[in-house]
């Protein structure tokens, strides 16, 4: 392939931004042209991202797009980025979210608005920078960056706590991936001793004989990174200070995107690096995930702030990502990686339209509000429609993921599952009854009353979401084919090794639950 | 090159005959006659630049006590940069704060002068004499502005500790010479390798004389006390100079004295600076949060990053070694930028070097704020700027070398320490305007050039470090 899209991928937005760097709008005149501008290009990233899409292949399980030349020779450091059916939705998901955010901030960005443009382009850049390399160092250099723009985003566009949520959010962020820097070091010192070679490719760190006791240590090390940014329990509190001190653009990209790292990071790499350790500590990670769903619902229920509500669901619906990668089956897994994608969309989504009451009202309390159905009935629409998808009613793209998360989750242990399913039921309580306060009954503010409905903007921003929250529900196939062979790979792989590993650990006690069936087996 | 038996000391020269040129252009100059005597000095820094790019590889040897071997010349050009842009920094400095003129560049000069001889130095006593060449120059250059009472007191104090300290060295080297009967640093390790020596208690004495000596001159906890207060007392300019410039020189010579000489005894030296460097990433880490006075903060910061530097010597393997030089550099130029920053923010009246004088600095100078932003980012080491690549690659020594624990405690205290690099952020960039810090009508061009070309190398080091890496890793293939 001649054209390198991925490096296009991100280095549209980061060329975008250095453009806007170079426009001189001191007083602000050509902020018009500016959000114009930052809007192309991001939507000519989203080009590149379908562009990838489109030439992808779902039947092989291999790294697709793959570009690869010397960065750092004498430590084995690559530029090598690649996709596969794991984070080629991902980055679409990136690539579509921006520009959504993008158009959200248009009415309610109204200083600095090149500095805004920057950051938030800057920002996807490295979140897709993120999700496509794949030599640990360029991982890390992208992993780390993205926290400077979102820092900024939070800091100087956010609501009153903006400084401390945003020094919070940044010092949690680096506390964790520290010690997966050092983790990483580990890595690449471990194959160095081994081979001779210093690398940070990915997929030669794959083949590396680790000894358990050091495979421990060097997961809790990566995980820990990785959970502090799903959030898992009890590594969220950051969460829903950065989220409700965001600006809705900024919360957008948060829960769109950047809590999906956490997650795929997982995937990518504590998992299947580390199958062994994994295995041991995946019950523990999954009940930590299943207090967080239960936990996240809990708390959303009683709050009186909508976005502080959202935040907290969010607690509650990557619980289920990350129990359905515990489960390392290829049902959990898919739906994991699904669920990724119908949160990113009915979460943004939300939001996104939290965001708009919140710009008319300049509050974001669920009592302000009140019987807003009969003021505004097109919002309330689309809102009800990411509501719902939110909660997972079938035909909309929540219910997918999870059912799929339950089904893996219940081949493995049942016990889990029950408890999951009970926070099901919580997100479908809290949900609907901040629904119900908001829109229905009577409009119980008189401010309430001349509030405008969804202007032409608005609507390009919501309307998107809404299709595609509509689609993947109703078309899951069309999401779940070409991630399934890469899927299936993953899981070969983390699995194979497991059972190699306890068939060479005489007399170790097989931690993991699908190791106690391989062990009876040796029996 | 000539070839002949001066060949090495011809970039140290070059400074020296700027120095002197520099003086004597001062002493002949009108009251009011303007000469562009930092030109003068960046000619010399030039000529020493350029030689020791014809000296690379060659591995020159004057006397048999200044070697100009790549590892020397390596952190010449870092002496070289930090000469630079501290005389580019200055120009404007030195005529707002009415400093004289003549004897500041002179000093400048003869300092970079001490410093490149210090790190080429392979003898003792030739180590000695740098250091004190380059002690008198700072120690005068802390006090210059000799109304100011801080400034006073922080030049008492660094000469007073910095003499104390120069004894402590001179002792060290006077029993390794009683143990060995050389102050040559070949001789020394070829004889104690010879020997065995380890259980001479006399070798510890020795060691740790010297390790107090080099302690003191790159602010090791726990002999740092003089720095914050020398770092706060003098102009922001010349602390940068101070906080980089001395201490890439006495790391150079810390290194090649401890990595060559004492390289035997690295067993016993090694759990030493082990805990120096704990201590020194820890405490210049958590006092530096408490701070409020930006140069002081600074001056803590950069005692941490002596501490950084401190792991990969502990490491003390090649990847160390290459680290330690490519650290020095992304770290002097980052540090020397934002010091820069801070002197070109001053006025003559008031420093504005409080914390609170940055509030909203980003409405006033969007392009200065942006520039310090970098600077911040690298010294806290996020990518893609050279502080990151420079932890980075001080960190897998560390790991390569199984210091773990090191390690851990190095990525701990960075992030905390950015904590405090972003107060100066949130400062600039969140605060509203209060209108304390009196900007300046104008930013001197020739000082707003300096930061831009180092906010360029930063960046670049930070993205494209290959070459730089590269280097390092050459510069100390030839020795040790």
């Amino acid at each position: 392939m001649n054209v390198r899209l991925l490096t296009l991928s991100w280095l549209v937005p980061i060329a975008g931004a250095l453009i806007l760097l170079l426009i001189g709008n001191a007083d602000g005149r050509r902020d018009g042209f500016i959000r114009w501008l930052s809007l192309g290009v991001s939507l000519a990233t989203l080009a590149v991202t379908l562009g990838l899409w489109a030439g992808f292949d779902p039947a092989s399980a291999d790294f697709q797009f793959v570009e690869r030349r010397p960065w750092i020779p004498a430590f084995g450091i690559d530029y090598f980025v690649g996709v596969d059916g794991i984070s080629l939705f991902l980055v679409v998901l990136t690539g579509f979210l921006t520009p959504i955010a993008l158009l959200s901030s248009w009415g309610s960005i109204d200083r600095k608005v090149k500095e805004f443009s920057i950051f938030m382009l800057a920002l996807e850049a490295a979140m897709i920078g993120v999700f496509v390399s794949l030599d640990l160092f360029l991982f890390y250099v992208f992993w780390d960056a993205m926290l400077v723009p979102m820092y900024f985003l939070i800091g100087i566009w956010g609501y009153d706590q903006r400084i401390y949520a945003a020094i919070k959010f940044m010092l949690y962020t680096m506390a964790g991936s520290v010690l997966m820097l050092i983790a990483i070091l580990g890595l690449a010192y471990l194959h160095s001793a081994a081979t001779g070679t210093y690398t940070f490719d990915l997929l030669r760190l794959y083949t590396l004989d680790i000894a358990p006791q050091t495979q421990m240590w060097f997961f809790l090390a990566f995980t820990v990174a990785f959970a502090i940014k799903v959030p898992l329990f009890p590594f969220h509190t950051w969460l829903p200070d950065a989220h409700v001190q965001a600006p809705t653009a900024g919360s957008v990209i948060l829960a769109g995107v950047l809590l999906k790292m956490g997650t795929y990071g997982l995937l990518r790499f504590s998992f299947p690096l580390f199958p062994q350790a994994a295995a041991y500590f995946a019950p523990w990670l999954a009940l930590l995930a299943v207090i967080g769903i239960i936990y996240g619902a809990l708390v959303a229920m009683v709050q009186p702030d909508m976005k502080k509500l959202v935040a907290y669901s969010s607690v509650s619906h990557l619980g289920f990502v990350v129990l359905g990668i515990c489960a390392m089956n290829t049902q959990g897994v898919q739906g994991a990686i699904y669920q990724m994608l119908a949160h990113g969309v009915s979460t943004g989504g939300l939001f996104l339209l939290v965001g708009m009451l919140s710009d008319r009202r300049h509050t974001r309390l669920i009592s302000e509000f009140g019987g807003l159905k009969d003021v505004m009935p097109r919002l309330t629409a689309a809102f009800m429609v990411i509501t719902l998808a939110s909660i997972g009613l079938p035909g909309l793209n929540g219910f997918v993921g999870e059912f799929l998360i339950m089904l893996g989750a219940f081949r493995w242990d049942p016990r889990f599952v029950v408890a999951a399913g009970l926070g099901v039921i919580l997100s479908a309580v809290y949900m609907l009854w901040m629904l119900q306060r908001v829109y229905y009954g009577p409009v119980t503010h008189e401010e309430n009353a001349t509030l405008p409905d969804l202007q032409p903007r608005e609507w390009a921003a919501v309307l998107p979401l809404c299709a595609i929250a509509i689609l993947m529900g109703i078309f899951p196939t069309l999401f779940l084919k070409p991630m399934e062979a890469s899927v299936d790979a993953l899981v070969q792989r983390v699995q194979a090794t497991q059972t190699l590993q306890a068939e060479n650990t005489v007399g170790q006690r097989a931690k993991g639950k699908g190791q106690i069936e391989i062990a009876r087996a040796a029996k | 090159m000539f070839n002949s038996s001066f060949d090495a000391i011809v970039p140290m020269v070059c400074v020296i005959l700027a120095a002197l040129t520099v003086m004597g252009a001062e002493a002949f100059r009108a009251r009011d006659e303007d000469m562009p005597l930092g030109g003068l000095g960046i000619v010399g820094l030039a000529g020493a630049a350029a030689t020791s790019a014809l000296l690379w590889n060659r591995n020159a040897t004057s006397f048999g006590v200044i070697v100009a071997d790549n590892f020397g010349l390596f952190v010449t050009l870092v002496l070289v940069i930090v000469g630079v842009l501290t005389i580019m920094f200055s120009s404007p400095v030195v005529r707002r704060d009415g400093l004289p003129k003549g004897e500041y560049y002179a000093l400048v000069l003869f300092a970079v002068a001490g410093m490149i001889m210090m790190a080429t130095a392979n003898d003792l006593l030739v180590v000695f004499i740098a250091l004190e060449i380059l002690s008198l120059a700072v120690y005068v250059l802390t006090g210059i502005r000799r109304d100011d009472p801080r400034a006073t007191e922080g030049a008492f104090k660094y000469f007073l500790l910095g003499a104390f300290s120069s004894a402590f060295f001179l002792y060290g080297i006077a029993f390794t010479y009683g143990l060995s009967g050389s102050t040559r640093l070949d001789r020394i390790g070829a004889y104690l390798s010879a020997q065995s020596m380890s259980d001479n208690p006399l070798i510890l004495v020795a060691m740790g004389l010297l390790l107090v000596g080099f302690a003191f001159k790159i602010s090791a906890v726990p002999f740092h006390m003089w720095t914050p207060d020398a770092y706060e007392g003098a102009p922001a300019v010349v602390t940068g100079f101070m906080s980089t410039g001395v201490k890439a020189a006495a790391f150079a010579a810390f290194t090649r004295v401890f990595l060559s000489a004492l390289e035997p005894f690295s067993a016993d030296w090694a759990p030493m600076v082990w805990a120096l460097a704990a201590a020194t990433m820890i405490l210049g880490t958590v006092v530096g949060v408490a701070q409020s006075n930006l140069k002081r903060m600074l001056a803590y910061s950069s005692i941490a990053h002596g501490g950084y530097l401190l792991v990969g010597l502990v490491a003390a393997n090649q990847v160390g070694k290459a680290a330690i030089l490519f650290y020095l550099l992304a770290y002097a130029v980052t540090n020397l930028a934002a010091f820069g920053v801070i002197a070109l923010l001053g006025a003559r009246e008031d420093a504005n070097d409080e914390l609170r004088d940055y509030a909203g600095l980003w409405h006033t100078r969007p392009a200065l704020a942006a520039l310090m932003t970098v600077c911040l980012l690298s010294l806290g080491g996020l990518p893609p700027t050279a502080g990151f690549i420079g932890k980075w690659y001080i960190f897998s020594a560390a790991v390569s070398a199984g210091y773990y624990g090191l390690a851990i405690i190095g990525v701990l205290t960075s992030v905390v320490s950015v904590f405090f690099y972003l107060r100066v952020v949130v400062m600039m960039y969140m605060a509203d305007r209060d209108g304390s810090l009196a900007v300046p009508a104008r930013v001197s061009g020739v000082g707003m050039a300096a930061l831009v070309a180092s906010i360029i190398l930063i960046l670049y080091l930070g993205i494209l470090p290959t070459r730089a890496i590269g280097f390092a890793a050459e510069s100390i293939a030839t020795i040790f």
